[in-house]
């Protein structure tokens, strides 16, 4: 065979090889947190709090958790996208090559990468400034810093995708800028936009770091934005330090609940949304 | 870059830009409706009159200018929505609000472009899923909406077969009743066929402009002439 068809098969291979890796990996967690998990799951963990006990391996759930954990993440997107989706906008159609958006984007970019306890300790540092204590507010506050850059960023890519003959066709019809973000622009970018949602909610509702001091950690369900809160990543966290091997697989199962959690939110967006893909140009 | 052009484009005719590729010719175009506004890095100076007001002034309304104006770009371009919204989107952002009224806009644009018998019974389809040769005549619907009194078209027919680009000029031909018409073109025998009017361009300069039949039997410039006879270009 000669080398360039050498080269084409060799790399090909070399691609597949790289995907089944990726996916392999993928499905091994999930395999082994559902197998380290399975016994312990079961209808209580769902709907139950913690009783007494529970940490030493007697009844209840953690419902506390899967509640705080949706409260947290939910609340934190919310604020984020109602900060985020202007912001992106913003930067893509009416400053898109100033300095501030420069600026801005550098920055943000910045910010994706710090580690989340550091978020964490920042929103711990205003609460302590402020005399707040752990609370679900402190928790969302936090975890809405984590969000942002996530959200902006990868909003405001998909906008520069947007192609510049749609723009055109609408300017020509006599459209302020204003009717054409907000009818052609945010309409072509939608599928990323529910990307970059999912992304940054994917992101907070699986963090521990940022919430361990601003959200605290309960064994009941908040009663209101004061209160402090459990999540999913810090039962966990705290289920896999006990001694008690019970109590260490509920850890998996309050994982493999956590999993089950993302991949649902993430079928229902696009779900949700998929009438409104079919509009989309390609 | 253009340099130094003067003139006038008839009224309820159909004018033609020809000239080389890169001569310009689709910057003329947009410069009348000021589609040049988008582009980075584009610098103005002299006078544009549409209806007696400079399209530049400062004082100018940008949307008022591009409402008088329908524009069919060369590749069709229709928005992310429905093909009913294509249409009505324009007579929206204006102001219609009333829902039966924008349906009769709907419908006589699709007719005057010849695509309602072809579209009727799915309207509330993503434009996307039309064939080029249609989106490009639900662009014309669409332009068609906001009662515009001229149609700038830049190469309308590039992109699509002949046989959808034949509706088009059909359609064209049959606009100039009621339109002032200036289209982009680098088919001569499209020229040709459509234009009463020609502009002839070449490298950001105006050449020649007169009456299509002038132009194209005894044009005054020699380059005008090597042009149209096929020398170049």
């Amino acid at each position: 065979m000669d080398r360039r068809k050498l080269e084409e098969n060799f790399f090909k291979v070399l691609m597949i090889m790289s995907t089944f890796i990726i996916l392999g990996g993928l499905l091994s967690v999930l395999i082994m947190v559902l197998l380290r998990g399975a016994p312990a799951l079961s209808i209580s963990m769902l709907t139950q709090t913690p009783k007494g006990g529970y940490y030493l391996g007697k009844e209840g759930g953690i419902l506390n958790a899967i509640v705080g954990s949706l409260y947290l993440a939910g609340g934190a997107t919310v604020i984020a996208f109602i900060i985020s989706l202007p912001t992106a906008l913003y930067l893509n159609e009416y400053a898109s090559r100033s300095k501030l958006a420069s600026f801005t984007r550098q920055s943000l970019d910045v910010l994706w990468s710090i580690p989340s306890i550091i978020f964490g300790v920042f929103g711990f540092t205003i609460m302590v400034y402020v005399g707040m204590r752990a609370s679900l507010l402190g928790g969302i506050v936090a975890l809405t810093l984590l969000e942002v850059p996530i959200m902006i960023r990868a909003m405001d890519e998909v906008m520069k995708m947007v192609p510049l003959k749609l723009k055109e066709a609408s300017y020509a019809l006599g459209a302020t800028k204003l009717e054409t973000t907000l009818n052609v622009i945010t309409r072509q970018a939608l599928p990323g936009v529910v990307l970059a949602i999912l992304l940054a909610l994917g992101r907070a509702i699986g963090d521990a770091a940022s919430v361990l001091f601003t959200a605290g950690y309960s064994d009941n369900i908040p009663g209101s934005l004061f209160d402090p809160v459990a999540s999913l990543p810090l039962a966990v966290f705290f289920q896999l330090g006990t001694p008690f091997p019970e109590v260490q697989q509920r850890a998996y199962a309050s994982g493999f609940i956590l999993l089950v959690m993302v991949l649902s939110l993430s079928i229902a967006s696009r779900l949700l949304t998929k009438r409104f893909m079919r509009y989309v140009i390609k | 870059m253009l340099k130094d052009i003067t003139l006038d484009v008839p009224e309820k005719r159909i004018t033609a830009i020809i000239g080389p590729s890169g001569c310009g010719k689709t910057t003329l175009l947009k410069s009348i409706n000021r589609l040049t506004d988008i582009v980075d890095g584009v610098k103005i100076s002299g006078r544009i009159l549409v209806d007696g007001i400079n399209v530049f002034d400062n004082g100018v309304d940008v949307t008022n200018i591009r409402k008088k104006m329908g524009f069919i770009a060369q590749m069709p371009n229709p928005l992310p929505m429905s093909i009913y919204d294509n249409v009505a989107y324009g007579p929206r952002i204006h102001g219609v609000k009333d829902k039966r009224k924008l349906g009769q806009i709907v419908e006589r644009c699709l007719q005057t472009a010849g695509l309602w018998n072809e579209v009727k019974n799915r309207l509330t389809e993503p434009a996307s899923k039309l064939s080029a040769g249609q989106q490009q005549r639900l662009c014309l619907a669409r332009a068609l909406a906001v009662e515009p009194e001229v149609l700038l078209c830049d190469e309308p027919t590039s992109a699509l077969d002949p046989i959808s680009a034949g509706h088009i000029e059909g359609q064209l031909l049959a606009l100039k009743e009621d339109y002032t018409i200036v289209f982009v073109t680098h088919v001569l025998r499209q020229a040709r066929r459509l234009a009463d009017y020609v502009i002839f361009l070449y490298l950001g300069e105006l050449i020649e402009h007169g009456p299509a039949e002038t132009i194209f039997n005894q044009p005054s410039d020699p380059r005008t002439k090597a042009y149209v006879e096929g020398v170049f270009g």
